[in-house]
C-alpha cells in the first residue's frame, strides 16, 4: 500500500515546479501552464485527504470537480486576455505589460 | 515494494521529470505537449488514489478541453516569441531558490502532520460515482456549489468572447 507521505510529498513538488514557472517564466502563456500545474498539485492533495481521512463521504470529491470547473475559467479567461493584450500590444511577455505600474 | 508502489513511482517520475520540462523548454509547443503528459500522470495517481470520476474528468476536462485551448494560444501567439528569445527572466536563479526553500518548508510542516505516514483507513464504497452525481443535485448536498460553478463557467465564458472578441 501506499503511504500518505509519498503523495503530499509529489503534490508538493508539482506545487513548488510551478511556483518556480510562475516566478520565472516571461511568456504569459507559460505562467498559465504554470498555474495549471500548481492547480493539479492541490487536486492531489484534496483527492489524497479524500482517500486517506473519508472515504465514505463525497465532499473531497465535489471539492476537487469545483477546482477542477474554476481552472476551465481561468484558463479561458486568461488565454482571451492573453490574446487581447497581443492583438493591441504585439507582445506576450508578461513584464512589458507593464502600463498600469506605478 | 508492491506493484501498487511501482506504479506510483512510475507515474511520479514521470509527472515531476514532464513538470520540469514544461517550465524549462525553450519551444512553447513543446512545453504545452510536455503539460499534456503531466496531466496524464496527475491522472494516474487519480487512478491509484480510486476517484474513478475524478480520472475520467481529469482526461476529458484537462487533456481534452484545457490543454488544447493552451495548444491554440500558442499557436496563435507564436511568431511574436522566437524561440531564440530567452524564455526566463532575470530571476530566474531567485525563483528556484524560492522554489526549493518552499519545497523544504512544505516538507517540515508536512512531517509533522498526524498521520502523515498512514495507510488508506478504509475502502471506497463500490457505489461511490451514483452517490457522487446524487450528492451534486441534493438539496442538502453540494447542489449550491454546483450552480455556482455552472454560472461561473457561463460567466466566463460570454467574458472571454467579450474580451476576445475583433473589434
Amino acid at each position: 500500500m501506499i503511504p500518505l507521505s509519498w503523495y503530499l510529498i509529489l503534490a508538493a513538488a508539482l506545487f513548488c515546479v510551478g511556483l518556480y514557472g510562475v516566478l520565472a517564466r516571461r511568456n504569459a502563456v507559460a505562467l498559465l501552464m504554470s498555474l495549471e500545474l500548481m492547480l493539479n498539485a492541490v487536486n492531489i492533495n484534496l483527492v489524497a485527504f479524500w482517500r486517506f481521512q473519508a472515504p465514505a463521504s463525497t465532499g473531497g470529491l465535489m471539492f476537487t470537480v469545483v477546482v477542477l470547473a474554476v481552472a476551465a475559467a481561468e484558463a479561458a479567461v486568461g488565454l482571451a486576455l492573453i490574446l487581447s493584450i497581443y492583438r493591441q500590444r504585439q507582445t506576450v511577455v508578461a513584464e512589458d505589460v507593464d502600463q498600469m505600474k506605478g | 515494494m508492491t506493484a501498487p508502489q511501482i506504479a506510483f513511482l512510475v507515474a511520479a517520475v514521470g509527472t515531476l521529470g514532464s513538470a520540469l520540462l514544461v517550465v524549462t523548454v525553450r519551444n512553447l509547443f513543446h512545453a504545452a505537449l510536455w503539460l499534456v503528459v503531466t496531466l496524464f500522470g496527475v491522472a494516474v495517481v487519480f487512478a491509484l488514489l480510486e476517484a474513478d470520476f475524478l480520472v475520467v474528468a481529469q482526461v476529458a476536462l484537462y487533456i481534452g478541453a484545457i490543454a488544447i485551448l493552451i495548444i491554440f494560444a500558442v499557436m496563435l501567439t507564436q511568431n511574436i516569441m522566437q524561440t531564440a528569445a530567452a524564455q526566463a527572466n532575470r530571476q530566474w536563479v531567485l525563483s528556484a531558490v524560492v522554489a526549493v526553500v518552499f519545497f523544504l518548508g512544505l516538507w517540515l510542516i508536512l512531517r509533522q502532520l498526524p498521520g502523515f505516514s498512514q495507510l488508506p483507513a478504509g475502502s471506497v464504497p463500490s457505489d461511490s460515482l451514483p452517490r457522487l452525481g446524487q450528492a451534486m443535485v441534493a438539496p442538502d448536498q453540494f447542489v449550491l456549489p454546483f450552480e455556482v460553478a455552472s454560472v461561473l463557467l457561463v460567466a466566463a465564458m460570454v467574458g472571454s468572447i467579450l474580451v476576445a472578441r475583433d473589434k
